[in-house]
């Protein structure tokens, strides 16, 4: 079976500076891969180089089969992706910010119609489907951003962060969701900087300074380190001076 | 194509949703015009006339009055000396001063001839010639009546005449000219405005990332963006049209068909260049400062308000790039003189090369990818 | 105090860092100055005229080469009829027509009533007007000059005295308004987007949660833009001296401290604005929609304001930059000292002090 992300020695420099330094990793179909680092590793760079948002400086990369140099549209239609900076319109209400993306996707009128009443529901939003999405909470406006990248039926999604100042009990829901997602056969692409949620992914690469220090299931990355979190793992990774030796 | 009308659909119903942006856009502008088109009457009319009589004789109180019933000036004091005419013209309280100085009549009577002396505050100049005219005029016509009075009449009258027309507006009434070119600013100041505004706003609060991650087309894209704002703009058009219509008369001389299928063109061109700004900054106040720069240039030089055969040469090649300069003749030909299409071929042409080439621009530099 | 000046400092460090908008902050003015200062004006320079000869007499030909050589009109294409003028003026090719009768001369030596008509396109009845007395009196002139040798009886000369600008140049006019016009739109345009900037990207809550004052949060905010707006002043004044021959007839002093004044008026409209509005896209219609075409057209600045009606003359007083077009060409090209701008730069400071105490209002209304 063909991975659903290649990547090798990708890079990425911005002049002088080098933000992702010539990563190479595979993703495997349905995998929930976990991309973790601390701010400013690079991640979301990394993340920008894959769905086709920046072109890479060097290297070779290819989603859902395709090349991103050359078919980054192509890339476009079997991808789904959720930004870091929040990525629905406030000034629109739920319903509306489905019915715009569901069009911008192409999907068939009665499919969005379709969608709209089951992601709704699935979401217990039915009361705010006509409210300003800038009214909803945080944690809501998270899960339904979430839903509407997936709504197209992506083979891959990008997630940038997707729980960031997202309470305990939201987090654990959002998992929930990304799980039901991995679960439809879906390629989960996700970072995030906590720790605990790392233990959620099928497997994990953590970035240190645009590279990639480690990279394994998060049992063998524990045992790697002989740590009993990846809290300890990642704190192993990026102590000052480790990687000079 | 479907593509295209979702976000049509979604444009409208956030312009929409802004209580205030329904006023601003389509009552501010018509507002705009009621008022402002009657400010923009170059006429000299009420100026204002200080006279210094030293004379105070019967000729000089008929000149006085003479000025009077002209129309053109209004008496606002008189003395006996001239440095108070001066200090009058310093304060801004006269525009000119008449000053008869004494021995006029007498002068006139004895000697056949007699001076006066008129001083104008020439700060602005066109002003200070066209009273000049005004009262040199009102001047000889007092001097032919005396002549007539006391030579005889027909003494001396100068018997090769000039004699002027207006067409097309015989009573000077420049509402006719105004009001439709006080509206080609107004849509083009929303037009503009509000695409120009429009793709760096989903840049600044980061929408935009969300749309380049979809596989539309960047046509798609931009031609989504582009026609809500044409549907508004040319809806502002026929609203002002009407207005203009109902309220000041103008008359609709030539085809409106004509003039709504220029705007069409004249619209993608305005719109095009909101949209290339929108994409070349990354911040709402660069668009701003951007497109306030181009309207700015663009209003003052467009022949509205001072005319373009009044600037130099090379001013004159600036306005050739110009389309607001473009659509006000256009309109002023149309409704006013009833020029037809080959008569505006020319205008038709620049315009939609012009239209090509900025929308070009447009879809080009707007980069899915960085 | 202390707080005001760091305040002011990162005020400044918005500003002053971001080379790129400087440049254009700058630039912008400059190139408007220069460019406005040629182009603005309504004096006639070789304005295209058609000619309709029918008399072809000496006569005819004197005129129309006394015509071109004024340097106010070029003569542009010869007419053949009457039906001609029509065809010509809708193809919009120029906009004056001078029609010689036949047998100009003839009618003359015989004293018969004869007439030249000037026939203008009045569609732009303005420049109709213009053209119109230009030609007339040029012809005038001609024909005075014909006269000459026949004085008539009980002559009235006028002397014609042409004060502060003798030779009626239009810069005079124009160029204190562009500078005017200018000044004020970009002075309210960067001040009201910058608080409904901060207020739109969330950075203005942080600054309310601290213990700054609201009067200091925006007299902090105007203090960098009135330096910035200065130096904007200085530079177009320049150009108005050194470029277009401005003179600065009044004190200097006197100037400096009116354009402080007026700055700060504009500023203060400015932030008055954005105390009132959310989004950015609102500020700036307001700013740039609404401020734009008022100004340029009730200031005085090209159109004169005692020939509109009633109503928009006291409109026009609402407007600042009439009252800073009448203070800059007092003390530029009249030299008038303050005694006879007093009550213009009592009205601007009223206006300022108006919208700095509203904004200041709006600003403790939101608070609570």
């Amino acid at each position: 079976m063909l991975p659903a992300i290649t990547a090798d020695k990708l890079t990425k420099r911005f002049g002088d500076f080098t933000a992702v330094n010539q990563i190479t990793f595979e993703v495997r179909k349905g995998e929930i891969f976990g991309f973790l680092g601390a701010n400013g590793a690079g991640k979301t760079t990394a993340i920008r180089m894959l769905n086709g948002l920046s072109r890479p400086t060097a290297g070779q990369a290819s989603v859902a089969g395709f090349d991103v140099y050359r078919h980054a549209e192509k890339i476009k239609r079997r991808i789904g992706y959720m930004s870091q900076k929040f990525s629905l319109y406030e000034d629109l209400t739920v319903r509306e910010n489905i019915q715009f993306y569901g069009g911008i996707y192409g999907l068939p009128l009665d499919e969005i119609r379709r969608q709209m009443k089951q992601l709704v529901a699935g979401l217990g939003m039915e009361p705010y489907a006509r409210s300003l999405v800038k009214s909803l909470p945080l944690g809501w406006r998270q899960k339904l951003a979430f839903s509407i990248a997936i709504m197209h039926r992506p083979e891959i999604v990008f997630l940038d962060e997707p729980t960031g100042g997202v309470d305990p009990i939201t987090r654990r829901q959002f998992w929930e969701m990304i799980y039901k997602a991995a679960d439809e056969g879906m390629t989960v692409f996700v970072t995030t900087h906590y720790m605990d949620e790392a233990e959620y992914c099928g497997r994990v690469s953590i970035m240190v300074d645009g590279r990639i220090a480690a990279l394994d299931t998060p049992h063998a990355l524990k045992a790697q380190f002989h740590a009993a979190s990846m809290n300890e793992v990642f704190l192993n990774l990026t102590r000052p001076g480790r990687h000079q030796s | 194509m479907r593509t295209v009308l979702f976000i049509v659909r979604k444009e409208f119903v956030q312009i929409f949703r802004h209580k205030v942006m329904l006023p601003l856009i389509f009552l501010m502008p018509i507002i705009q015009l009621v008022i402002l088109a009657h400010a923009a009457d170059y006429e000299v009319r009420n100026i204002n006339l200080h006279i210094v009589d030293h004379d105070l004789s019967q000729y000089s109180r008929r000149l006085a009055g003479k000025f009077q019933a002209s129309g053109n000036f209004i008496l606002t004091g008189s003395s006996f000396s001239s440095q108070a005419a001066f200090d009058e013209i310093q304060k801004g309280d006269a525009d000119l001063f008449l000053d008869i100085p004494a021995g006029f009549q007498r002068s006139l009577l004895r000697e056949s001839r007699a001076g006066l002396q008129l001083s104008v505050d020439a700060v602005n100049g066109v002003k200070a010639g066209l009273a000049n005219a005004y009262a040199t005029a009102i001047i000889q016509d007092f001097n032919e009546e005396v002549r007539s009075e006391l030579a005889g009449p027909g003494a001396g009258k100068p018997s090769l005449a000039i004699a002027s027309s207006n067409w097309f507006n015989p009573e000077l009434n420049y509402f006719t000219f105004m009001v439709p070119g006080i509206l080609v600013l107004l849509v083009t100041l929303v037009g503009m405005f509000l695409s120009g505004m429009n793709i760096v706003k989903e840049k600044e609060i980061g929408t935009i990332e969300q749309i380049n991650v979809t596989p539309i087309r960047k046509y798609q894209f931009i031609i989504g963006k582009l026609l809500p704002f044409w549907i508004i703009a040319n809806a502002e058009l026929a609203i002002g049209l009407t207005v203009g219509w109902l309220i000041f008369d103008i008359p609709f001389v030539g085809s409106l068909w004509l003039v709504f299928g220029f705007a069409a063109i004249y619209l993608l061109v305005v719109l095009g260049m909101g949209l290339f700004i929108s994409t070349v900054t990354e911040t709402q106040q660069q668009a701003m400062f951007i497109a306030w720069f181009f309207l700015i240039i663009f209003i003052l030089m467009s022949g509205l308000f001072t005319p373009i055969e009044s600037m130099p040469p090379w001013a004159q090649q600036i306005t050739k790039f110009n389309p607001v300069a473009y659509f006000v003749e256009v309109m002023r030909m149309v409704l006013l003189k009833g020029s037809g299409l080959m008569d505006i071929k020319r205008h038709i042409l620049v315009m939609g090369g012009y239209a090509l080439a900025v929308n070009g621009l447009a879809v080009w530099n707007y980069r899915k990818r960085s | 105090m202390k707080q005001l000046l760091i305040f002011i400092r990162k005020e400044a460090y918005h500003i002053f860092r971001d080379k790129r908008t400087l440049l254009i902050l700058l630039g912008m003015p400059m190139v408007q100055v220069l460019l406005f200062g040629f182009a603005i004006t309504n004096e006639i320079n070789n304005a295209r005229i058609a000619i309709l000869d029918l008399s072809k007499g000496e006569m005819s030909r004197d005129i129309i080469q006394r015509m071109a050589a004024s340097g106010y009109f070029e003569i542009g294409e010869n007419l053949h009829s009457l039906s001609d003028i029509e065809r010509h003026f809708r193809q919009g090719k120029t906009k004056l027509v001078a029609v010689f009768p036949p047998q100009l001369e003839e009618k003359l030596l015989r004293n018969t009533p004869v007439q030249i008509q000037l026939v203008a396109d009045a569609t732009d009845p303005n420049t109709a007007t213009t053209l119109i007395n230009y030609a007339s009196a040029i012809i005038g002139r001609y024909m005075q000059e014909q006269n000459q040798g026949k004085a008539l009886p009980l002559a009235i000369t006028t002397e014609v005295k042409m004060l502060y600008n003798p030779r009626l140049k239009s810069v005079y006019m124009f160029v204190p308004g562009v500078i005017t016009i200018i000044l004020m739109l970009m002075s309210a345009m960067m001040t009201s987007i910058a608080i409904t900037r901060e207020k739109e990207l969330g950075t203005m809550e942080v600054l309310l949660v601290s213990p700054l004052r609201p009067s200091t949060i925006v007299i902090g905010k105007v203090i960098p833009y009135i330096l910035l707006a200065l130096t904007m002043a200085a530079i177009v004044l320049m150009l108005g001296a050194f470029v277009f021959g401005m003179p600065i007839r009044g004190s200097l002093l006197l100037l400096i401290a009116e354009c402080v004044l007026f700055v700060i008026t504009s500023l203060s409209l400015g932030i008055l604005i954005s105390t009132r509005t959310e989004t950015q896209q609102v500020a700036m219609l307001i700013s740039l929609m609404a401020l734009m075409l008022p100004t340029i057209l009730l200031s005085g600045f090209i159109f004169p304001i005692e020939s509109m009606p009633k109503v928009l003359q006291l409109l026009s007083n609402i407007i600042p930059a009439k009252w800073f077009i009448i203070i800059i060409k007092n003390v530029m090209l009249r030299g008038t000292g303050f005694d006879f701008i007093w009550k213009e730069t009592l009205i601007l400071l009223g206006m300022a002090l108006f919208f700095i105490a509203a904004s200041i209002r709006n600003f403790k209304i939101r608070l609570a």
